[in-house]
């Protein structure tokens, strides 16, 4: 990830966080989700909390897992599944979630810039 | 397109399939639909019209509602006879007098009981068997009667005299011909019926013609036959025969039958093109098809006529399966023998258990060409196959109706049969279309929903099951009932490893027994799992991310994002004051209130960071979480009782909060809902729950397995007149037996269907307790019971467990784009326009 130090924003602490599961926070003018996965060792993963396909802020409230390998959430309402990694909903090409890059200092849970390549839904 | 004018005469079995047929086919638009109905029901089930003598109601046997009918948008006119057509003005005139235009006309018409034209047979309570109103009247004339005759030995004469024999008269057939069933056996077949008939207590008469019906010397009438013998009895049921309602055609100038009936076409189509005849009023080629099979492959073809479809009918297999007053007879294809010149027979007699069957074979020993069963129709399925298949004879093939002990061919396996094999006749059902929906994943009971096989004359049900069975079994390999892609395990399967390895977490059984992270699958599942073995706070560190989100936050997450909370109201049972307090809360955090199904308050519109302060509110208050987001108890609806009401005979509101609060916070496959009458009027609807209770003079009745819902289900009678004590530890190992065995999100009703051995089985295992497992069931019940938490309780106390109440973590305050508006004075979920004009568009 190529982020400059002054742009990244602690949008929380680690005890802030829930192990295996997501909490909402702001970033900027945007709410994010950001969850927590102990089995790929305590990596945190930053995505929109908006949620296309319901149009509300409700994906940190989802259950995560992964399809084939591949690290998901499942939106709450409509049981789709969107990579933790690159945002794509694993049912709907139509869908994406822009993902955010993070990283923990200290116990200063840090957001960046989205990722290139991923944002608004087509 | 502008709508035909279509009517429908007749609201019989036929008429109605002709009927579903076209709403189904999405071309119901095209036509302005009137349906007459001359009886006062609804379509039912004529074909099962006797077990009205055995309990089941008129809206048992309806195949529809009036309720159906108006939402395909069909104009359904019962207690309404047609009594005119007049093809050159196209109209039809009823008995009313009204006069209705029409573009098609669809006869279905039926038929009418025969009644021999003997000298009194119109005197009183000399009956007809044919409609429900018929059989009110048999009913009501046996209540004043000893002795009742029914004359005519044919499949509907047994019928009706099995119906007087249930209602305790002293019952006697008269048939005119020297045998009982004339058209489907043969004498041999017919002297053997008659002793088994004989056997059940009713008196046979054959060769018998009635001269007339006279004044009874110590009954209602005698009967004076062509010897001037004499029979008495109280009543008399005309079974002869039945005869197409064909007065309306042939007022009508159609090209009719020689001894009646309305002549059609392969399209259903009569004499005159724009009106079409089915079922039992239609002549086709010569016959009357009396049966449904054939009636609703008219009623198909019939269709396709009006709407551009290629189906017709070209006649219909008239093979039958009975079983008449628990004696099976069994009739296929040419089972006289007398259509086919050169035709050769096997015959195989045993007089002790009076059994009796034939086969009709092609000269050269090739080819079945009919069969004839008494006594034992387990030989049906597969002759019928050879016959209709025109499979080709196994070298021995007396073996096909030789009892298996000695040494028979093994029966025709359904794996034998080709993809085309007609196993449905009603519904045109083949064994592909089977197999098809098994590769589909379909369960048996889906099986039957999908392609209604086993729903017309029922006698195709053994077979599906067999076909169901067979393909699933082979399928073997590919079946999966995986939970999921993490776990190589059933439900079932991961309920007893956790109970029997002592797992608490799903991380070790992951670790253990799964691979990968678990998905939203497997998680919720295995944490129901977890919950109603140990019965943990479910909101534990290792327990949090497993459950789904209204699991999580101890509420029903809305579509706008927000929650709806419902605290528990035991049995519907509630204080002024804490009504009081529900409406200040209600107030006070601007929240949508609503009634719910199960005699609780809903309070919708809660946000994320007000539901602690909502639920403190309400725990101060002595309010409990109620689990309506839980996989779990809901509520026990009851009725008011004996307290109250001058017809209960029990106190059904204390047992409704007993059950409540002994099964309230139990995790199941799914939810689990109960209600309790007083009496047996049932005004809490309990049969339609997971468990009803009513009450009796002497206790409880418990039902189960009830369903309301997207496919309602009566609730079936599991066990009468039980103590409370007795009512609660049945109630405690079934459910306990359910929770273990069911699948995942599997309510009870589906779980009984699906379970192997059904009802019986469950009773075996709940009441006699053949597995010898009651008391660990019971024990693993208290378990739960003791470890009953509120959960909203726990949480409260818990400031760690509150941090995830927020909607974001670095911000107070609630979700800026939840917007709601006021409608009928009470706040709602704002539309997507009504956001864009109250907040700037969401920015992603």
């Amino acid at each position: 990830m190529h982020q400059s130090d002054n742009s990244w924003t602690t949008v929380g602490r680690l005890s802030d966080l829930v192990v295996g599961s997501g909490v909402g926070a702001r970033y900027g003018d945007r709410q994010v989700a950001v969850f927590l996965i102990p089995e790929l060792d305590d990596q945190v993963f930053v995505v929109d909390n908006y949620c296309p396909i319901s149009g509300v802020n409700i994906i940190a409230r989802g259950i995560v897992g992964d399809i084939q390998g591949e690290p998901v959430v499942a939106t709450p309402l409509y049981k789709k599944h969107f990579s933790l990694r690159d945002g794509r909903c694993v049912e709907d090409e139509r869908y994406r979630l822009a993902t955010y890059a993070v990283r923990v200092d200290g116990d200063a849970v840090q957001v960046g810039d989205p990722v290139e390549g991923a944002g608004a839904a087509a | 397109m502008t709508q035909q004018n279509l009517i429908v005469i007749g609201n019989g079995m036929v008429g109605h399939h002709f009927l579903e047929q076209l709403a189904e086919s999405g071309q119901a638009a095209n036509f302005a639909v009137t349906v007459l109905g001359e009886e006062r029901n609804i379509a039912y089930d004529r074909v099962h019209l006797s077990e009205y003598f055995q309990g089941k109601t008129a809206h048992d046997l309806a195949f529809s509602t009036e309720a159906q009918y108006a939402e395909w948008g069909f104009d359904l006119r019962l207690n309404t006879k047609a009594a005119a057509i007049d093809r050159q003005a196209r109209t039809l005139t009823l008995d009313t007098g009204e006069t209705l235009p029409y573009d098609k006309l669809v006869l279905a018409t039926g038929s009418y009981p025969f009644v021999p034209p003997i000298p009194g047979n119109d005197r009183e309570d000399c009956l007809v068997y044919r409609t429900i109103d018929d059989l009110d009247a048999i009913r009501e004339a046996a209540s004043r009667s000893n002795t009742g005759v029914v004359v005519g030995g044919g499949l509907l004469g047994l019928e009706a005299a099995n119906a007087l024999r249930e209602l305790d008269l002293d019952t006697a057939v008269v048939e005119f011909a020297q045998r009982l069933m004339p058209v489907q056996v043969d004498e041999p077949g017919g002297n053997l019926l008659r002793e088994k008939i004989e056997d059940l207590g009713v008196q046979v008469l054959t060769g018998r013609a009635t001269q007339h019906i006279e004044d009874g010397a110590g009954a209602r009438h005698q009967m004076v036959f062509q010897d001037d013998k004499l029979l008495e009895t109280d009543m008399i049921v005309f079974s002869a025969g039945i005869r197409p309602r064909d007065e309306l055609a042939r007022e009508a100038d159609l090209e009719m039958g020689e001894r009646g009936g309305v002549v059609i076409n392969d399209h259903c189509q009569t004499s005159d093109p724009n009106i079409l005849a089915i079922g039992e009023v239609a002549l086709w080629n010569d016959s009357i098809f009396g049966l449904v099979g054939p009636g609703y492959q008219m009623a198909k073809a019939a269709l396709d006529t009006l709407t551009g479809g290629d189906r017709v009918f070209r006649g219909a297999d008239m093979s039958t399966k009975l079983k008449l007053m628990g004696v099976d007879v069994g009739a296929i294809g040419d089972a006289h023998g007398d259509q086919n010149p050169g035709a050769r027979f096997y015959r195989y007699t045993d007089e002790i258990s009076q059994e009796y069957r034939k086969l009709v074979v092609s000269g050269d020993g090739k080819q079945l060409l009919g069969a004839m069963l008494v006594g034992d129709n387990s030989y049906y399925d597969t002759l019928l196959q050879y016959a209709s298949n025109g499979l080709e004879l196994p070298d021995h093939p007396e073996s096909l109706i030789l009892p298996a002990s000695e040494g028979g061919a093994p029966a025709l396996g359904v794996d034998a049969l080709p993809a085309t094999a007609g196993i449905c006749s009603c519904h045109n059902v083949s064994k592909g279309d089977i197999v098809q929906c098994v590769h589909e994943g379909a369960s048996l009971g889906e099986v039957k929903e999908m392609t209604k096989a086993t729903t017309g004359c029922g006698g195709c049900a053994g077979q599906v099951k067999e076909i169901v069975d067979h393909e699933m079994a082979a399928l073997g390999m590919e079946v999966n009932n995986n939970v999921c892609e993490h776990f190589e395990y059933t439900r079932q399967e991961l309920e007893h490893i956790i109970r029997v390895e002592g797992i608490h977490d799903f991380h070790t059984l992951l670790k253990n027994h799964g691979h990968g992270l678990g998905c939203d699958i497997c998680k919720p599942a295995v944490a129901s799992i977890l919950a109603s073995t140990w019965n943990d706070y479910v909101l534990n560190p290792e327990h949090v991310g497993l459950q789904d989100t209204n699991d999580t936050f101890l509420a029903n997450m809305q579509k706008d994002g927000t929650f709806s909370v419902v605290p528990r109201v035991a049995g519907g049972e509630i204080t002024p004051d804490k009504l009081i307090t529900l409406g200040e809360v209600a107030k006070e955090f601007e929240l949508y209130t609503k009634i719910t199904g199960g005699q609780r308050v809903d309070l919708f519109g809660a946000k994320l960071n007000d539901l602690p302060s909502i639920w403190q509110r309400l725990v101060d208050a002595g309010f409990e979480t109620g689990h309506a987001y839980g996989k779990a108890l809901r509520t026990v609806k009851s009725c008011v009782g004996s307290t109250w009401c001058r017809y209960g005979v029990q106190d059904s509101v204390q047992l409704a909060i007993d059950l409540e609060h002994r099964y309230k916070g139990i995790r199941a496959p799914h939810k689990i809902k109960f209600g309790v009458s007083g009496c047996t009027r049932e005004c809490a609807e309990a049969q339609s729950k997971d468990f009803g209770v009513i009450a009796t003079e002497n206790g409880w009745n418990l039902y189960v397995a009830g369903n309301g819902g997207m496919r309602p289900r009566h609730a079936d009678l599991l066990a009468q007149d039980l103590d409370t004590d007795t009512l609660i530890r049945t109630i405690d190992r079934f459910m306990m037996f359910y929770i273990r065995t069911a699948d995942r999100l599997q309510r009870t009703a589906r779980w009984l269907e699906n379970l192997e051995g059904g009802l019986d089985y469950v009773y075996d295992v709940v009441v006699n307790d053949s597995l010898g497992i009651g008391e660990d069931l019971e024990n693993q019940m208290a378990r739960l019971i003791e470890n009953y938490q509120c959960e909203w309780k726990t949480t409260l106390e818990d400031p760690e467990k509150l941090k995830r109440f927020r909607q974001m973590i670095n911000e107070d305050g609630d979700d800026p784009y939840v917007v709601t508006v006021e409608e009928r004075g009470q706040p709602r979920p704002a539309t997507a326009e009504e956001k864009l004009e109250r907040i700037p568009a969401v920015t992603v």
